[in-house]
């Protein structure tokens, strides 16, 4: 077992199933990704079956189960940022990166996630790649951040 | 907060604190005070907007151009980051105060402009030509810039009466002793020495303080459910799942002033009898959780949380619980569900949370506004609460503008107030002076407010009558050039994907309804000869399909589903009409009902269209005019992108 996970279940007290999603949470922020071991690990644990704890995992939109691109980019697709166009804009970013949302491209450098809404309406359409927030984007502007990222991980 | 020791702290406990009724006319507390509310300051101080918002329109650059223009020219002053005032369109925001001087206000305070306006007005004590301000904050016994407005005679702040957001944007939300200094955690060290828990329930009940969650439940009541209960282990929730897309009042008030959210759910706990507390908030809103749990820390030390508070024997602990990103978890059962670690699916009612909640025990869960406006109830009384708003909706309310506005952002308005003075006398009217077209109020729960409909008066039951309901308070302004069923088909597919699958009616029925929706919004498939009838069925149905949708979903998620389909289905009939009928989109948004037509006279014969079309429905030889095979396009829309010659038009 790695050592990351000993340490983390550890924060923990053994058997406590109310736990398990700040587990899952903590796993994931370790590592980006709930890989299959890690899942095993914790239903030792927790004393809980391995299924029940993907039932939990696989509800909430939260957990991965595949490790995420090099910039994470998560595209708003709230309410406000719709009526401004976040589509195309989504289009857009999956036509540069050439994977659909919810996956990572091959070269591993991007990866598009959808979400419900960053609470950033005011400044929407918003997109955020690995936490930076970039504002008021549009399907040209859109272009020139990729392109950004792009030569940040070709250094 | 800086990092040495507070040396504050035993005076704000014992001076402050203790003595709660804030009579005192001794003129060294005042002094101190005043220091820590920087009304006297010795040094500079700047200001700077850090909120999620304000560091999404470039705040963090503009701080590190900040920081590093004090060291280069060795200028001692203090830089706080506070959280959004509420003008997210004119975002950064920097205030800048001089000692002795009135804070001003900067807009727009992008990394370039820092300097001339550091330059002019910290070297010089200048304000520079060529800057927009905002208006300047009155500083007791300061001296005012002449010619500058006041911040809160904007147009924009005038109407506003702030309650919740009294402190947002205005001081360090990560500074207790400010948070005390103005007559913060007052409320709750009186609270407890003088009054009984039901005493609380009974101030609040008579306030008139309804659930700002959405229901618009009687918070009071709903506090003595709580009380009555006699278990040994009772819990109180905060829920700040904010999940509606198109709202952020929570996230701005968690940034920008933790303390009043704990100080109200510190209360709350006590009137229920309640010793721990969760805090239930999205892990989308990590500069909300990183300040919240500062805050929270900060209370500890001062011995707000913790056990035998102020020596009264209350015991009062509080814990955060990060989402994980589902959106039924606003549900409360669902919620509930979600702490106790199992998936966030919504419980049957009754027993109801008050009797039978988080881990069966009597549990009371408000959203994060209601708590927020709990404290200066109890500060101020119930009859000063309730001498605003209207008749059964009292106080004010938070909403968050944003869509086709020219000002979006956080306003808090009396109850009462109409929408027409929101949009325009408020946040400036429609953007580019586009035709108003809707409001939608209350998230994928809520529904449409028109133009014929602008001058109700906000509150619970007037926004129900028009078929929307308040909901969080997100309002999103839609203007022409959005369309209507696009706008249901898109709250559809968003319930879609967040129904939990427990009930029957919402998992099924509102894939059925987006069906619809998908049907009436597409073009005639070819060769396809029942997609017709289909269509025509589903037309006919789709209001009873919402009614039955509305009526028998177990949970608050399903029952008001159907609402954006209903609410639009009422008011823009004659835009579904013309997508059934036509199928034709009169404002250009569906992709798939797009017709796009070559302008032979403009066509230079490039071929750049017909390279860029992914399905090859663009015909032609090299220098003549392509053609469109209409049959083969897919309305994306790639051609007129690419198009050198604006030769391709919707029609």
């Amino acid at each position: 077992m790695k050592t990351e996970i000993i340490d983390i279940l550890q924060k923990y007290p053994a058997g406590a199933k109310e736990n398990l999603i700040p587990i899952l949470q903590d796993i994931q922020g370790n590592e980006g990704f709930l890989s299959k071991g890690s899942v095993i690990e914790v239903g030792n644990y927790l004393s809980m079956p391995t299924s029940k704890i993907f039932g939990v995992a696989t509800f909430y939109n939260q957990f991965r189960f595949s490790p995420l691109g090099k910039f994470h980019i998560q595209v708003c697709r709230g309410t406000a940022c719709h009526v401004l166009g976040s589509l195309t804009v989504l289009e857009t970013i999956e036509k540069y990166v050439g994977v659909k949302a919810g996956s990572t491209s091959r070269d591993g450098i991007f990866s598009i996630e959808e979400v419900a809404c960053m609470g950033a309406c005011g400044l929407a359409p918003v997109i955020s790649v690995n936490g930076n927030f970039h504002a008021k984007v549009n399907s040209e502007s859109i272009k020139e951040i990729l392109d950004s990222y792009r030569k940040q991980a070709e250094l | 907060m800086s990092t040495v020791k507070n040396q504050y702290k035993e005076f704000l406990i014992n001076e402050v604190l203790r003595d709660y009724s804030g009579n005192s006319k001794d003129k060294q507390i005042h002094e101190k005070i005043s220091v820590m509310k920087h009304e006297v300051i010795s040094e500079p101080i700047i200001y700077v907007g850090a909120g999620t918002c304000g560091l999404g329109a470039g705040a963090g650059k503009t701080l590190e151009v900040v920081k590093s223009f004090l060291k280069d020219n060795n200028i001692n002053a203090r830089i706080i980051e506070t959280g959004c005032i509420g003008l997210c369109a004119v975002e950064p925001i920097v205030d800048i105060q001089l000692p002795g001087y009135n804070r001003l206000s900067f807009q727009e305070v992008t990394a370039d402009k820092v300097v001339p306006i550091l330059n002019s007005m910290l070297l010089s004590n200048k304000i520079p030509d060529d800057s927009i301000i905002l208006g300047q904050i009155e500083i007791p016994n300061a001296e005012k810039w002449n010619k500058i407005a006041y911040l809160n005679e904007h147009p924009f702040f005038a109407p506003q009466k702030r309650l919740v957001l009294k402190n947002v944007g205005i001081i360090d939300p990560v500074d207790i002793n400010e948070y005390i200094a103005r007559d913060g955690y007052k409320s709750y060290i009186k609270a407890i020495n003088l009054y009984k828990p039901i005493d609380i329930c009974d101030i609040i009940e008579k306030s008139g303080l309804r659930g700002r969650g959405g229901g618009g439940f009687p918070t009071g009541r709903k506090w003595k459910f709580a009380n009555s209960e006699v278990n040994d282990q009772k819990y109180l929730i905060c829920n700040a799942d904010e999940g509606d897309p198109g709202a952020f009042m929570d996230r701005a008030v968690i940034e920008g002033d933790p303390h009043r959210l704990i100080e109200g759910m510190a209360i709350g706990a006590y009137a229920i009898g309640a010793t721990k507390a969760y805090v239930y908030i999205r892990a989308e809103y990590p500069l909300a959780i990183e300040r919240l749990e500062i805050a929270i820390k900060q209370a500890k030390e001062f011995g707000l949380i913790g056990k035998n508070i102020f020596g009264t024997g209350v015991n009062f602990e509080i814990k955060i619980k990060k989402g994980a990103g589902a959106f039924v978890c606003g549900e409360e059962t669902a919620l509930m569900n979600s702490i106790e670690g199992k998936r966030g699916m919504p419980r049957s009612r009754p027993p109801f949370p008050t009797t039978s909640g988080l881990f069966n025990k009597p549990t009371v869960i408000n959203n994060v506004e209601t708590f927020s406006n709990v404290s200066s109830i109890i500060y101020h009384g119930a009859d000063w609460f309730s001498s605003t708003g209207t008749q059964n909706s009292k106080g004010t309310k938070v909403f968050a503008l944003s869509g086709k506005i020219k000002l979006t952002g956080l306003v808090e308005i009396p109850m009462g107030t109409t929408i027409r003075q929101i949009l325009f006398d408020i946040a400036g009217g429609i953007k580019n002076d586009k035709k108003f077209k809707a409001v939608q109020i209350g998230g994928p729960s809520g529904g449409c407010i028109t133009e014929q409909n602008l001058d109700i008066q906000i509150d619970y039951e007037s926004l129900i009558k028009v078929g929307a309901m308040m909901g969080s308070g997100g309002l999103v302004v839609m203007d022409e050039d959005n369309c209507m069923v696009d706008v249901a088909k898109f709250f559809m597919s968003f319930i879609q994907k967040e129904s939990c699958g427990k009930c029957i009616p919402c998992r099924e029925g509102t894939k059925r309804l987006l069906e619809i929706l998908e049907s009436i919004t597409s073009k005639p498939k070819p060769g396809d000869n029942t997609e017709a009838l289909d269509r025509f069925k589903g037309v006919m149905q789709i209001e009873k399909l919402c009614n039955v949708i509305k009526d028998t979903s177990l949970c608050g998620l399903g029952q008001t589903a159907p609402n954006p389909v209903l609410s639009t289905l009422k008011w823009f009939k004659d835009e579904y009409e013309s997508h059934v009928f036509d199928r034709h989109c009169p404002a250009g948004v569906c992709q798939n009902l797009k017709v796009y037509k070559i302008d032979v006279e403009k066509c230079t014969g490039c071929t750049v269209c017909a390279k860029k079309c992914p399905v090859g429905a663009i015909i032609g030889t090299r220098k003549s005019p392509h053609f469109i095979n209409e049959d083969k396009c897919i309305g994306c829309g790639a051609c007129y992108e690419a198009c050198n010659f604006e030769a391709i038009r919707i029609v």
